[in-house]
């Protein structure tokens, strides 16, 4: 045996070294498992200073005589290159294991040994954890709002019908993918729009739509037969005629008894609400802030100096100011800038305005992308002879929009955590339903669980959703 | 001709249409104020107020003006603001570094952090520390106190208030040794370059902020007292802290969502920075002969910061524009004071509405052109 160096461990005396250094750290890590999991104080009879610390001094003796380098052990070796490089790391590491063996005991009875599931009335709590009775008994509420029950079945039929849609790019098969991003942009939105308004909403709405939807249909089969030159101002103002001339001059609302055709009851949005109002806000915002938000950054970046200054106008304005000052100005200030006998529902103005605002942020991060293309893409682009349109559509904008979708996604992020400031317009999804299940005077006192319980769900999608972007940049990603 | 008309036609087509749009805005609400019989105007800011706010930093009651409490709504958004930045911006900076540790515990630890608080909405936080966490607070009569002076109880913190006696010239010795020490850098500047020699500039200024107020203490008749919070009782259930500081549970709570929110943010954009310089560059100045503390100093941080701090602004902004969400759980900002109580009594929509984006709009503003003009200076410079 070699001379010992407590100080110094060296390879000389390494087993000598690694079993006291072990020894220390397992003493250490058992004294804080059994105070924290059996409430056992194995060194009460030390002062309650020292006998707090020593675990931390101990492990620090072993993680000390441990510190050797190039053991050739290989788990040693990359123990000591992780986790114990200097004495201050050493400190930071026995802290972070403590802390998470400290914690484990009250988290888990709080969630799990200590919780209840079982009944169904405030009565069932009695253990002194977690009461997940009201969040089974809430559920409903936090789902669907305050939707009718029987009718709960329209949003779900709604909602599995649009993710069916929705998947239909995966299974597209070559032939038809050039059709998939006029799929998207166009028809998939309308389609949603319909599902909406005719199944979520219900009643009379509908006539609404079906004027739209007569107006679209009618132009369209005569969009044939015009010439191709003023196809463009044909599509920009027939349809909008014939929809104005159908809701006005024809009146056929009252030519056909509505008790008829109106098969669902009408149920106000202000009755919808929860988890189904969060998904349903995101939603439509997400597909009208995208493309607002592209013709802004186009414009931004536009050589005619009215467009560029009203869009930096318009993108400066809506990025400075808070989003709840906007659904103020949505909910207050918007009704005064309208006709008197124009009624706007209020979920409507909400999706509005959260477009419009996060319309901005997408045009900032879109902008970005352009910059980011070399000179040298507008000027082949141009040099091939092709007009402003042509060139953004089939050269700049793809390759732009693959650059961005972090940033995409980033702002959709930010999107579905921003709805549940819809409460100020007295629309209650998810967060905003808790609210009102936490005042019930039959349910004081669980407000812990109700937020446990919706910070895990908005996780649970926002994480998904970050790393379903991930993805799709790795995807998307081109050398250049 | 043609080219000249092509880029004029669609110019006129956007004005025209925005002109509309506001025309129509603006006639519209022409009628319905006419209506309803309100004529706009910002007088209404001179009228009194006469309703209360829970916290203010300035005097205020009901017999103030309207403009008043705006100036009280703006103040405590401005409050709240600071306090959440400077949290945020320490814990972000710690974070952030974390996430580049070499030790795995650290690094996985602060990247679950991270994960964590940026994947939860803003609101549902501010609810969860407001009505959850903070209500499990024991009342002010049961309450531990911290340190002998600190109470935490459900009705706020309570600290010690200072009591300062010519507090003017211990500002004055403040002032006087930010000068000192903004010439000693200039010199010390000049120094290196013209001979080469370098001034311990760093702790110099250190020194000087501990020795000159001090003085002031022993020689200009500074004096500081803490009032400490003494428990009171009112009736027989009632109590309360008298003396010291209150620090309402809305402002905790908020300040303790935004910051640990923004925290994450920031702590990326840290991260993000420091990686962004190349390793070629630390060798670079390790082959020279620069210390590690000068590596650090001269070569990594200016190039890092260059990066981090116009990302770092924008979360600065974010937060300022969080802090609206104060209205939500009753902390008296400007959204809930302003926009909401005032626009309440006065049911003036427009002028109130208005004054408040702009307000949160010229905050915006100021920064960003002061953060253009920072990004300009320490720009790399091409030659």
């Amino acid at each position: 045996m070699n001379k010992l160096n407590i100080l110094k461990p060296d390879l000389s005396n390494l087993y000598f070294y690694i079993y006291t250094g072990l020894f220390f750290i397992t003493v250490s890590i058992i004294d804080v498992f059994l105070y924290s999991f059996f409430n056992i104080n194995i060194t009460s009879f030390l002062p309650s200073t020292l006998s707090f610390i020593l675990p931390l001094i101990l492990g620090l003796i072993g993680l000390h005589f441990i510190r050797i380098e190039f053991t050739g052990i290989k788990n040693l070796d990359l123990l000591n290159k992780n986790i114990n490089t200097t004495n201050f790391n050493a400190i930071l590491t026995l802290l972070v294991i403590f802390i998470i063996i400290k914690s484990i005991p009250p988290i888990m009875s709080w969630f799990i040994l200590d919780a209840n599931i079982a009944g169904d009335s405030k009565e069932a709590c009695t253990g002194t954890g977690a009461c997940w009775t009201y969040i089974k008994i809430w559920l409903r509420r936090f789902v669907y709002g305050m939707y009718p029950n029987a009718e709960q079945w329209r949003i779900n039929l709604s909602f599995i019908s649009l993710l069916a849609l929705g998947s239909v790019g995966y299974f597209a098969t070559e032939k038809f993918k050039k059709y998939l991003t006029l799929y998207y942009v166009i028809i998939y939105p309308f389609i949603a729009f319909l599902f909406i308004f005719f199944f979520i909403s219900g009643g009379p709405v509908f006539f609404e739509f079906s004027y739209g939807i007569i107006a679209f249909a009618i132009s369209i089969i005569v969009g044939f037969f015009i010439p191709k030159k003023f196809k463009a101002w044909y599509f920009l103002l027939v349809p909008i005629i014939l929809y104005i001339s159908l809701k006005y001059f024809l009146f056929y609302e009252e030519t056909i008894d509505l008790g008829k055709l109106d098969g669902f009851n009408w149920v106000e949005t202000g009755a919808w609400g929860g988890l189904s109002l969060t998904f349903i806000v995101s939603f439509f915002c997400l597909i009208f802030c995208f493309p607002v938000g592209m013709f802004l950054a186009l414009g931004r970046r536009s050589e005619l100096p009215t467009v560029r200054y009203i869009s930096i106008g318009f993108i400066e304005f809506w990025r400075g100011v808070p989003l709840i000052t906007v659904l103020f100005m949505s909910s207050v200030m918007f009704p005064m800038f309208l006709p008197e006998d124009f009624f706007m529902d209020k979920l409507v103005r909400v999706i509005i305005a959260i477009s419009l605002f996060e319309a901005a942020y997408v045009a900032e991060v879109i902008r970005g992308g352009l910059q980011a293309l070399p000179r040298g893409q507008y000027d082949a682009a141009k040099s091939l002879g092709m007009g402003y349109w042509k060139m953004h559509i089939l050269v700049i904008l793809p390759q732009a929009l693959k650059l961005v979708i972090p940033g995409i996604a980033n702002t959709f992020l930010a999107l579905i955590k921003d709805t549940p400031l819809i409460f100020v317009v007295g629309l209650l999804e998810l967060v905003g339903m808790l609210n009102l299940a936490k005042t019930n005077p039959e349910w004081l006192g669980f407000a812990m669980e109700g937020y446990v319980f919706a910070a895990i769900i908005f996780w649970i999608i926002c994480y998904a959703m970050s790393k379903y972007s991930y993805n799709l940049e790795i995807k998307y990603k081109t050398e250049r | 001709m043609n080219f000249k008309l092509k880029k004029i036609i669609p110019q006129l087509i956007t004005l025209f249409f925005v002109i509309l749009i506001f025309g129509f805005f603006t006639f519209n609400a022409q009628i319905n104020m006419e209506n309803r019989g309100i004529e706009f105007g910002f007088g209404f800011l001179s009228q009194e107020s006469s309703f209360d706010v829970q916290f203010s930093l300035i005097d205020y009651d009901g017999s103030h003006s309207y403009a008043r409490a705006y100036l009280v709504g703006l103040l405590n958004t401005l409050l709240v603001a600071f306090i959440g930045i400077v949290i945020a911006t320490i814990l972000g900076v710690i974070v952030g570094i974390a996430r580049l540790s070499p030790n795995y515990l650290i690094e996985r630890s602060a990247a679950w952090y991270v994960e964590f608080f940026r994947n939860i909405p803003l609101l549902l936080q501010i609810f969860f520390w407001y009505f959850a966490a903070l209500r499990a607070l024991p009342l002010p009569q049961d309450a531990d106190s911290i340190m002998g002076v600190f109470y935490l109880t459900i009705k706020g913190l309570y600290t010690p208030s200072f009591v300062w006696e010519n507090l003017d010239i211990f500002i004055y010795s403040v002032i006087a040794v930010l000068i000192s020490i903004t010439v000693i850098r200039i010199y010390a500047r000049k120094l290196q370059e013209k001979e080469g020699k370098q001034l311990p500039v760093f702790s110099i200024s250190i020194a000087l902020f501990i020795i000159l107020p001090l003085l002031t203490f022993l020689i200009g008749g500074v004096s500081l007292n803490f009032q400490v919070p003494v428990l009171k009782q009112l009736s027989t259930t009632g109590f309360i802290y008298e003396g010291g500081l209150r620090l309402p549970p809305e402002l905790i709570a908020l300040t303790l969502a935004l910051s640990l929110y923004t925290a994450t943010f920031i702590a990326e954009c840290v991260r993000a920075g420091i990686q962004g310089i190349s390793k070629g560059q630390k060798e670079a100045a390790a082959s020279i002969g620069l210390t590690p503390n000068q590596i650090l100093k001269l070569v990594i941080m200016p190039q890092a910061l260059r990066i981090i701090i116009p990302p770092t602004t924008n979360q600065y902004l974010n937060l300022t524009k969080n802090s609206s969400l104060a209205a939500a759980i009753a902390y008296p900002d400007l959204v809930l004071v302003f926009a909401g109580t005032a626009l309440m009594q006065t049911g003036r929509a427009i002028e109130i509405v208005s004054i408040t984006m702009l307000t949160y709009l010229s905050i915006s503003l100021s920064i960003s052109v002061l953060m253009n003009w920072y990004n300009k200076s320490i720009a790399i410079k091409e030659k």
